[in-house]
Parts: structure tokens; C-alpha cells; sequence
């Protein structure tokens, strides 16, 4: 079982948009109430009150960069198991625990089976899989595969719960292997890119980059007046008339 | 990644265990009776006392007899494979030399092949990890056979193969940390790949105040200073020291050389758990790049 899929049919993934997260992580906790009330052990916390560690398929990371040219940006990072399609976790399980589907490429564990070695979270370069310290099994992103197919949900929810709850639009959830779906396009025009390309796991879901920013502020225009700064410029350093006699009052009493 | 104590005392102790049971399997007069039952004895606590420690490391430990379902691709079912196939014709190999007097070689021969193929296999459970570059190189199988050679050589009473094998082992340890100091940059993978951004990538925050599974497992990160002085103990423990008081050539009477080789293997044994555990704590996980770690190690 833990033999890779020649090909699959589908390769359902994300696309996220590293331009408008907002780092909200919004995401994060949608993830987690969803993964911990439905399918499989619960996500648990540990001491969440004191030293707060505990089990999340998916994590924001922030990231400060320094364009050679221009102003520094934030760059808020989420991250979840990529589904990639040369997935070493799968190969290197021994129980057969971690598989990826023929049919739609996601790549899950089956929970009866996996003896918790932690080995296949050796072997992601992503950091998407997390021994539940509670439960002692390998937990990761299933790409909510209990919602995506799941028909007792309005038609709108049947995306995974990360996806559902962005208030930034930033996670785009669909088929990579389709070149004509949204999410393909999207990739297309874009530019999405692959996290460690050279780690050669082939990842399916895909990131776009930051578009440029606004260089309004830039050092390079500081100095230089805007045709509006004459209006903009403060009327009085000191107040006067009223404000000023009220300021005055206030001073003295 | 992190240096667990249970998987550095399995590789340490069932290493050795297993290149005892090598050299017993290979040699034409084998020890029989009484005598071969402590070799044996030793042995097989040596190799099993290893594959308990590493069987309590598991988390779901009721899921462990699963891990014989995927040896076509996985090391560590492998290993579970190589390790109990080993044991059982080891066994029957002594039963009948202890018990029976009987020395059947063909099937020693066989043992001692299987008993090579766990030390293999449990080297490659490491070597096959990308994402840890230091470890996914040639020297990590070499490394862990040469260990398990020279420290079965001695318990076997080989005191003269087992200072050439020491000093082999030794050799190989420098060629390991030689080749894995430049591993991290080999594989190329940096901050810059990991997140795709431009230039100039630096952790603004961690996406968690506490810690999680994931720094704890594989973002352990140890003082420079520290790794190198512990490499020089290690070697010398593990290789330098053990291969004189064996291979010296004193004219000492029978006691004292068993005495010297006694020393020579505790000495041994301690060096090699040194190496083990900077082998562990000095590997980097190319997830620590998220975490902001590990960017003196990531090409330029
Ligand atoms: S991101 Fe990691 S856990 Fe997910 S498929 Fe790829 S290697 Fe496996
Ligand atoms: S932790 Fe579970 S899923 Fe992962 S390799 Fe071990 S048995 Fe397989
Ligand atoms: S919910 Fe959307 S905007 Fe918020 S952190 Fe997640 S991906 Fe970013």
C-alpha cells in the first residue's frame, strides 16, 4: 500500500495566495475545530494555558524579506501537507499507515494501522505531519476529505474547511491535474510555484508569490514633493482662535 | 534531530550484538557447549536489548507487528524483516552448536549474511531521508557496518581484526562528518526554495509561541563548539584509544590481554554512543529553514 500511485486521476491541492493572506490564521483554527470534531483522533493540545504546544495540520509562518530593491515586506507563509506526488512520507511508512489515493492524489493515514514511529514526519521536508502527543498517531492534512465529497453539506461548505473560513480569499482549493480548472488558471497567470523543488517530491498544491508592491514610500521618492503637499501641509503649528484659547485654559487650570 | 536516547542505545547495542553474531556465524570452529552458549547469549542480548529499547521509542506500540506488511518499500519494515530472520537462524544455527555439537555452516553463513542486512538496513532507514542532507549520504551504511564489525570483531575474541576495524570505523566517521558538514548545501535546499521569496528571507514570526512536535523532533540545534569537542572524544573513544590496547604489541599474560580487551570494548561502546548521539544531534532537518534555522548551513 505504501507503493505510490503510477499516476492518479485527479490531484485535488490548494493554491495559496502568498500576496493576500493576511496572516489571520483564521485557517489554523478552522482546521483544527473541524479535524478535531470529525474524522479521526482529536487534534490535542498540551498545557495550552502554560506552555501551549500542540498538534495543527496547518501553521502560519511570517516572514520578513528584503528585496534588493525597494521597501522590506511581511510576508505571512501558511503551510499544510502538499499532497506531492513523489510523497516520501508514503514510501518510507513500514505498516502501510500512509497511502495516496489512486483516484483524487490526497494523501492520508489510516489511523488503525500507523504504530507511530514519526518516521514518515522525518521524511516530509514540509513539517506537515505531527505525531498527536495524545493519541501517539500520525496526524496531517487529509485536504478535508470528510467535507469535499461529503453530500450532507450545502453544496457551498464541500471545500475544505481552511479554504471555507479565509476571510482574504488567499487559499484557492481545486483539481491541479485539470489545466482548464480555476485553480490550474490561476497557477497559470500567476506564476505558482513549488516549495523545495529540489527535494524533488513533486508538491501539488502551489504558492504564489507576492506581487510587487507599491513603491510609494520607497527611499528612492522620499524628498521628492507631491503636487497635493502644499494642501496636505499642517494650517497652524499653533492653534489659534478658539482651539487656541481653549488650549490655553486647559493649560492654565 | 532530536538524539533520543532509546534510538542511539538500539543502534549502539544491536549493532554490536549483530557483528558478534557475524563473526560466530562465519567461523569454521565456532564456540560449542557451555561456551558457545555465553557468546550466543551475549549476542542476543546485545542485538534484542537494542530492538526493545527502539520498540518502546513507538508511540502506538500495538500497531508495531504491522510493520512487516511493506518491505517492498519501506527500510524500516526491512529491518523489522532482516532483524527477526536473523535472530531465528541464528538460533537454530546455535541450538545446534550448544545443544547438539553440531556445526552446520551453511546456515551460519546465511545468519551472518542476515545479520549484515539489519545493520544495513537500519543505516539506510536514515540514509534514504533527502530532507535530512547530512545523513543521505554513502558513509551513513558504511559508518553503521564498520561500528557493528568492529565492536562483533572484539566480542568475538578478534582482537587483531578488531584493530584494523576500529580504525576503519574511525576513518569512515571523518569521512562522514567531512561529507556532512557540505551535505545542507549540496542538496541546495535554503530558506530562499523553502519559501519561494526573494532575497534577503528572515523569520519575521514563529507560528506558535509554544514549541510543537516539529521543533522538538527535528529543529534540535547544537553549539559548534560543543560538536567539536565531543567529535574528538568520540573518535578517540570509539576508534584510537580501543585500537592501541588491542593491537599494542605488549607480551602480557592471558588475564591482563583479556583485561585490555575488556577495557578496549567498554571504551569502544562509549565512543560509539558519543558518535551516535552527535550523529542524531548534529543532523539538520531542512524544516528548521521555516523555523529560521540552520541558515549557516544552507548554500549561498
Ligand atoms: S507535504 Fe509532506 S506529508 Fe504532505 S505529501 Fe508531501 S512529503 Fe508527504
Ligand atoms: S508514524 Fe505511522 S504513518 Fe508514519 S511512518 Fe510510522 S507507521 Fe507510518
Ligand atoms: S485564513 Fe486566509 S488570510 Fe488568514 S492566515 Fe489563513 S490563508 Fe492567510
Amino acid at each position: 500500500m505504501t507503493a505510490l500511485p503510477a499516476s492518479t486521476n485527479k490531484k485535488l491541492g490548494l493554491v495559496i495566495d502568498l500576496d493576500t493572506c493576511v496572516g489571520c490564521h483564521a485557517c489554523v483554527t478552522a482546521c483544527k475545530g473541524w479535524n478535531t470534531q470529525n474524522y479521526g483522533a482529536p487534534l490535542s493540545d498540551q498545557d495550552p494555558y502554560g506552555d501551549a504546544s500542540g498538534t495543527f495540520l496547518n501553521r502560519i509562518h511570517s516572514y520578513q524579506v528584503e528585496p534588493d530593491q525597494g521597501l522590506a515586506q511581511t510576508i505571512h507563509f501558511p503551510k499544510s501537507c502538499l499532497h506531492c506526488d513523489d510523497a516520501p512520507c508514503v514510501t518510507v511508512c513500514p505498516t502501510g499507515a500512509s497511502y495516496k489515493r489512486e483516484e483524487d492524489g490526497i494523501v492520508l493515514v489510516n489511523e488503525d494501522a500507523c504504530m507511530g514511529c514519526g518516521l514518515c514526519a522525518w521524511a516530509c521536508p514540509y513539517g506537515a505531519r505531527e505525531v498527536d502527543e495524545a493519541a501517539g498517531i500520525m496526524k496531517k492534512c487529509t485536504l478535508c476529505v470528510d467535507r469535499i465529497y461529503n453530500e450532507n453539506l450545502p453544496e457551498e461548505d464541500r471545500v475544505p474547511a481552511c479554504v471555507r473560513t479565509c476571510p482574504a480569499g488567499a487559499r484557492h482549493f481545486g483539481d491541479l491535474a485539470d489545466p482548464d480548472s480555476d485553480v490550474s488558471r490561476l497557477v497559470q497567470a500567476r506564476g505558482g510555484v513549488d516549495l523545495m523543488p529540489e527535494q524533488e517530491t513533486k508538491p501539488v498544491n502551489k504558492y504564489l508569490p507576492p506581487r510587487e508592491k507599491d513603491t510609494l514610500q520607497a527611499p528612492e521618492m522620499s524628498g521628492e514633493e507631491d503636487v497635493l503637499a502644499p494642501f496636505l501641509a499642517p494650517v497652524a503649528e499653533e492653534p489659534k482662535g478658539f482651539l487656541g484659547w481653549l488650549d490655553r485654559t486647559l493649560e492654565k487650570l | 534531530m532530536h538524539p533520543a536516547p532509546s534510538v542511539i542505545i538500539f543502534s549502539t547495542l544491536s549493532g554490536a550484538g549483530f557483528g558478534l553474531l557475524f563473526f560466530l556465524g562465519l567461523d569454521p570452529d565456532p564456540p560449542r557447549g557451555w561456551v558457545g552458549f555465553t557468546f550466543f547469549a551475549i549476542a542476543y542480548a546485545l542485538a534484542c536489548g537494542g530492538l526493545f529499547s527502539a520498540f518502546f521509542h513507538l508511540k502506538n506500540k500495538k500497531n508495531a507487528w504491522k510493520s512487516y506488511s511493506q518491505w517492498r518499500t519501506s527500510w524500516l519494515s526491512r529491518e523489522a524483516w532482516a532483524a527477526v530472520l536473523a535472530l531465528v537462524v541464528m538460533g537454530v544455527f546455535a541450538a545446534g552448536l550448544v545443544f547438539r555439537d553440531t556445526h552446520f555452516a551453511p546456515l551460519g553463513w546465511v545468519g551472518a549474511l542476515l545479520s549484515l542486512a539489519t545493520v544495513f538496513t537500519t543505516s539506510m532507514i536514515y540514509a534514504q531521508l533527502r530532507a535530512v542532507p547530512r545523513w543521505n549520504q554513502a558513509a551513513t551504511p558504511a559508518m553503521f557496518l564498520a561500528y557493528a564489525l568492529a565492536g562483533g570483531a572484539l566480542l568475538s575474541g578478534r582482537e587483531t581484526w578488531s584493530g584494523w576495524l576500529f580504525l576503519l570505523a574511525g576513518a569512515i566517521t571523518l569521512w562522514h562528518w567531512w561529507k556532512g558538514d557540505r551535505r545542507f548545501a549540496e542538496v541546495g535546499t535554503t530558506i530562499r526554495s523553502a519559501t519561494r521569496l526573494n532575497s534577503g528571507v528572515t523569520l519575521f514570526e514563529a507560528p506558535h509561541t509554544g514549541d510543537n512536535y516539529l521543533t522538538r523532533e527535528m529543529v534540535f540545534r547544537i553549539a559548534r563548539k560543543h560538536a567539536v569537542k565531543l567529535r574528538v572524544i568520540g573518535l578517540l573513544a570509539a576508534s584510537l584509544v580501543p585500537a592501541i590496547l588491542v593491537l599494542a604489541p605488549f607480551d602480557l599474560g592471558f588475564a591482563a590481554k583479556h583485561a585490555l580487551a575488556g577495557l578496549a570494548l567498554l571504551i569502544h561502546l562509549g565512543g560509539v554512543f558519543v558518535t551516535r548521539w552527535l550523529f542524531f544531534a548534529e543532523a539538520e532537518h531542512v524544516v528548521g529553514l521555516y523555523y529560521g534555522a540552520h541558515l549557516d548551513r544552507q548554500a549561498a
